[in-house]
Order: structure tokens, then C-alpha cells, then sequence
């Protein structure tokens, strides 16, 4: 059997039986009963397309400061850090040991 | 003078006023294209309830994303283009990767068949078992070579037509037509191995 041979005739076939452009009864005004349907509010779904926009510039912060955080240790030329800055502050009144009260 | 009712509104002005809030001036857009769009969702769906849910789709998405349509291209070619991407995504959607045998041809198209195989100018293309037969060798492509297949060989439009239909580029439209005749031959020559070849 020649392949390509039935090939054609069968897409000859498909060509001259075109599909029926038949609408079912009433199918336009299905469509706009649809269209003229108040949407309802559905809680879940505005909840769950909120948190889906809100992911990506959420995730960009974070790279953001993840980012600055890095390169900002790496440039700062004091070793002090704001932890440590803090820690000496609470700690000076004990680390006073000639005052005496 | 014509009554107002009876007087024809281009596609521009319905467009117009649906946008501008007039939701049942789409009522005659809609029973004006809906037997275009039947028609295109009948080439890729054979139940008539999958076909009645892809022409309402269309007809949703269409008035929804209605004013993305800038009006450079006639309304119906826009329509068109969502119609047959909605199609391409239904048949997405119901992939089937079933293998075809001929166990599964009826005795009518076994029947052509035979008559091809012995006389093939004889064969005719007008017969209802050719007709079902290139139904069934459709569904065993892959959505994107069906549809091409549908468009480009089917439907006979240009290549530069269907990458408008589709979204893809013509260079992208030439290889997957390439490929979808491929995969069809091959699909033609499984069937007909144990039989014929």
C-alpha cells in the first residue's frame, strides 16, 4: 500500500467533508444569560490570585535584601557591626568597673 | 425613512457600544459568528457537548478581552484567532496518547481499506468510512500536529495565514508542518503494517 498515496486521500477526504456550521436552538442566548450574570464574589479564589501576584514581588525583596545585606558586609570597612554596637551599649554601664555607687 | 431597530450596525459601532457598557450589543456579533466559530470547533471535537463548550468559551474570552481588540484586523479575523486557540488548548487539555489498531476500524472503513489498497485511484474521497477514517488517524496526532495538519492541509491556508492563527512564527509553522506529516505518515504506516505492508 502506497503511505503517502492514502495520506493525500485522506486529507482530499477531511477537504470535501467540510464540518457542519449548524448552532444548536437558542445557543446565543445562552451566551448572553452568561454575560448578563452578575459575577459572584468567590472569597477563595480573589484570596488565592492575591497571594499568587503578591509572590513574585515578594520573592524580588527578598533577593533584593538578600543581596544588599551581602554586599554591604563585604564593603564595610569597620569590623562593628550593629550587633556588636549594640551589645557594647547594654553592656557599658557593667563593663564601668571603677564606678562605684 | 428605516426604523432603528432594523438598521445594521457595522461590527465597529457593536464593538463600540459594548465597550461602552452595552452588553446586549454583542447578542448580534455573537449570531453572527457563531456558526464560523461552530464550525472551526467541530474540526478538532467530535462530541457535540465539547463543541458547544469551546464555542462559549470563545464567545467569554471574546467579549471579556474585547478591548484588547484594537481594530487594525477585521473583528472576525481576531475572533478567529481565539477560536482556534481555544481549540488548540482544548486539545491540549484532552490529549490522548492511545495506540489505534485495526480492531478499531469499523467494517466500513476496514471495507475502504481494502478497496484503497487494491485500486487506490478508485477510493473514493467523498465516502463516509474515508471521512471517519481521517478522524480517527487525526485524534492519534499530537495537538500541535493536528492543528497544523488542520490548517495548512485541511483548511488550505498559507503558512503565513496560520502563524497568524496560531501565534507562532513561519518558521516555527514550517518545521511543525513538517513534522505533523511526518508523524501522520508514520502513524498510517503502524496501521497499515500488519495488514497491507
Amino acid at each position: 500500500m502506497n503511505v503517502a498515496e492514502l495520506q493525500k486521500k485522506l486529507l482530499a477526504a477531511a477537504r470535501v467533508n467540510p464540518p457542519s456550521d449548524n448552532v444548536p436552538y437558542a445557543f446565543e442566548e445562552r451566551i448572553m444569560a452568561q454575560l448578563a450574570a452578575k459575577p459572584t464574589f468567590d472569597f477563595l479564589a480573589t484570596w488565592n490570585r492575591t497571594l499568587w501576584r503578591a509572590a513574585a514581588p515578594c520573592v524580588a525583596v527578598t533577593l533584593l535584601l538578600g543581596a544588599w545585606t551581602r554586599f554591604a558586609q563585604r564593603t564595610d570597612s569597620s569590623r562593628e557591626t550593629l550587633a556588636t554596637d549594640l551589645e557594647s551599649s547594654l553592656y557599658l554601664p557593667f563593663d564601668n568597673s571603677t564606678e562605684t555607687w | 425613512m428605516p426604523d432603528s431597530a432594523t438598521v445594521e450596525r457595522t461590527d465597529a459601532e457593536l464593538i463600540e457600544a459594548v465597550l461602552g457598557g452595552d452588553t446586549a450589543s454583542f447578542e448580534p456579533l455573537l449570531k453572527k459568528y457563531q456558526p464560523r466559530v461552530f464550525a472551526t470547533a467541530r474540526r478538532y471535537a467530535r462530541r457535540e457537548s465539547e463543541v458547544e463548550d469551546i464555542v462559549q468559551e470563545v464567545f467569554l474570552k471574546a467579549f471579556h478581552k474585547l478591548n484588547s481588540f484594537r481594530g487594525d484586523a477585521p473583528f472576525e479575523h481576531w475572533l478567529m484567532r481565539l477560536a482556534v486557540r481555544t481549540c488548540y488548548d482544548f486539545l491540549r487539555a484532552h490529549q490522548r496518547n492511545r495506540e489505534m489498531t485495526f480492531a478499531d476500524f469499523t467494517d466500513e472503513e476496514t471495507d475502504w481499506l481494502d478497496h484503497f489498497a487494491a485500486k487506490p485511484a478508485d477510493a473514493s474521497e467523498n465516502a463516509a468510512a474515508a471521512r471517519e477514517l481521517v478522524e480517527k488517524v487525526l485524534a492519534l496526532l499530537s495537538p500541535a500536529a493536528r492543528l497544523v495538519i488542520t490548517l495548512l492541509e485541511i483548511e488550505d491556508r498559507s503558512v503565513k495565514e496560520v502563524a497568524a492563527l496560531t501565534g507562532w512564527s513561519v518558521p516555527v509553522v514550517k518545521i511543525r508542518a513538517f513534522r505533523a506529516r511526518a508523524q501522520m505518515r508514520k502513524c498510517l504506516e503502524k496501521l497499515a503494517r500488519g495488514k497491507y505492508l
